[in-house]
């Protein structure tokens, strides 16, 4: 199908946009890279009266490191998070995680701010910045505000972004010493959104966790910080400690039921994921064998 | 009625002006206005990646481009690709192969082959597997396109050693 009729504007600065915004508010939307609002247009499931095109502002693209911060401004592609050396030595689960998002094509237009402003639980970027800990810098007409990652997300396609402010840029910690990455997902083909996944931190010191962070994706209606990894930071990892961690993970999830996966097996492959991960960031592989079978 | 909004770009290297309604996407911009139908139309909402063009060098889905975000950019479609000569090789290996059969998805997969042929040099199968995974199939069962674009990749570089 093809978008109901609307009328366009492109934006000439930050503040050009937030004035459009506060004279059209909920009738308008803000168009990026298009990857999830054309769709959603094409299929008539949203009809803005005005699409407000933010996609040539320069000021909102790039990536940076300003002291101990890697700052990305919210038009920053995938495909540029990919081929960043910034991404690649300050947050590479960045990186891991871009080349699980759709495809080549939409990746040279699909943005960071897009995918996080569009907030589909199933969603690869979100659970990143969750586990990062990142900060999400976002402008009104009031100035700017900056949330939590952990408090951004709402709800499937719920942010805590109001229809008259943008988002301007994410703010990560540069990577520590001692810090590892992981991603993994489970999906039907290479590109398409998860059926479960998970984006991790960690901090490793003498063979133990000195801190974990786990963010597991299209579990429940948003990104998910488990807390069951608290259960696993600063002890000696025995498969028994794992299994349990296991099970306070199954329990604090919520996951949906769709044509891809019941919540069962979602649950399931999210005990797989949580055993993996920590079998394979502590270089034990034994600890992968033995729990969650 | 909404305003037209004028639109200049270049498409295959000649220059286009035009008035477009912002609902347009690119895909019909090519097929209706510039009568270029070799860019074609699957799903509209991006899964297919029958309407694959260029921008600036870069392919993207011209269904889920509207034609006046396309302003000031330089566009290339297949036949641009085709008149060009640029991927006479790889066309020949398609048909070759039996790289395709009803030829609906074959302009997306060519340019989106020509994409991955031009960042590396040798790609393994697995390699573009990945690179064509956004582009469905419905005939050959893809076996026949990897080995048209394995074929052109090992070709090229006999050719430049
Ligand atoms: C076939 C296909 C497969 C895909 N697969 C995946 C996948 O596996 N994983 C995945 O994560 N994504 C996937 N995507 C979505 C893709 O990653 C999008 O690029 C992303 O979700 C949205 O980014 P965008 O820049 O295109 O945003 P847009 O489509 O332009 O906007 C998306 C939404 O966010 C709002 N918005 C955009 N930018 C801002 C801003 N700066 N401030 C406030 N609001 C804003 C818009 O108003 C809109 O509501 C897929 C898309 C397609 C078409
Ligand atoms: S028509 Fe554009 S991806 Fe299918």
């Amino acid at each position: 199908m093809k978008a109901a009729a609307f009328a366009y504007a492109r934006a000439t600065s930050v503040v050009n946009a937030l004035e459009l915004l506060a004279a059209h508010g909920d009738r308008a939307k803000v168009l990026s890279g298009g990857q999830s609002l054309m769709p959603t247009m094409n299929l008539r499931l949203i009809s803005p009266d005005i699409v407000v095109d933010i996609g040539g502002l320069r000021e909102l693209r790039g990536i940076a490191v300003k002291g101990d911060v890697l700052v990305i401004g919210a038009l920053t592609r995938h495909a540029d998070l990919l081929n960043s050396p910034e991404v690649a030595a300050h947050a590479p689960l960045l990186r891991d995680a871009v080349t699980h998002v759709a495809h080549p094509a939409i990746r040279n237009r699909g943005t960071i701010g897009g995918s996080l402003a569009h907030a589909d639980p199933a969603s690869e970027l979100p659970a990143c910045i969750v586990a990062l800990d990142a900060t999400i810098v976002v402008r009104g007409s009031g100035g700017e505000r900056r949330i939590a990652a952990t408090e951004f997300f709402k709800g499937i396609y719920e942010t805590a972004l109001s229809s008259q402010e943008l988002l301007v840029a994410v703010e990560i910690p540069v990577a520590a010493e001692g810090s590892t990455f992981f991603f993994q997902e489970y999906a039907r083909r290479h590109g398409d959104y998860a059926i479960v996944g998970l984006a991790a931190h960690a901090v490793v010191r003498d063979g133990m966790f000195a801190d974990l962070r786990l963010g597991f994706f299209a579990v429940g209606d948003r990104p998910l910080l488990a807390s069951a990894a608290r259960t696993l930071v600063d002890v000696a990892i025995t498969s028994a400690a794992l299994a349990e961690a296991a099970v306070t993970l199954a329990s604090e999830l919520d996951p949906q039921e769709d044509q891809q996966a019941s919540s069962a097996m979602r649950r399931h492959l999210a005990k797989v994921l949580l055993v993996r991960c920590v079998a394979t960031l502590l270089s034990r592989p034994e600890l992968a064998t033995g729990v969650a079978r | 009625m909404i305003a037209p909004i004028p639109v200049s770009l270049l498409v295959n290297g000649e220059q286009v002006d035009a008035a477009v309604q912002p609902r347009l996407n690119l895909a019909d911009f090519l097929r209706d206005n510039l009568k270029l139908t070799g860019t074609h139309i699957g799903c509209e909402h991006g899964v297919c990646g029958a309407c694959t063009v260029r921008i600036d060098g870069e392919i993207v889905r011209s269904c889920l481009t509207l034609a006046v975000q396309a302003h000031g950019t330089a566009i290339e479609t297949i036949e641009g690709l085709s008149d060009s000569g640029e991927i006479a090789d790889l066309q020949a290996a398609f048909r070759e192969r039996n790289a395709l059969q009803c030829g609906y998805c074959t302009p997306g997969m060519l340019i989106t082959a020509q994409d991955l042929l031009q960042q590396t040099a040798m790609p393994d199968r697995r390699a573009i597997r990945e690179h064509l995974s956004g582009n469905y199939c419905r005939c050959t069962g893809y076996q026949a396109i990897v080995d048209a674009v394995e074929a052109t990749a090992r070709a090229r570089a006999e050719r430049s050693a």
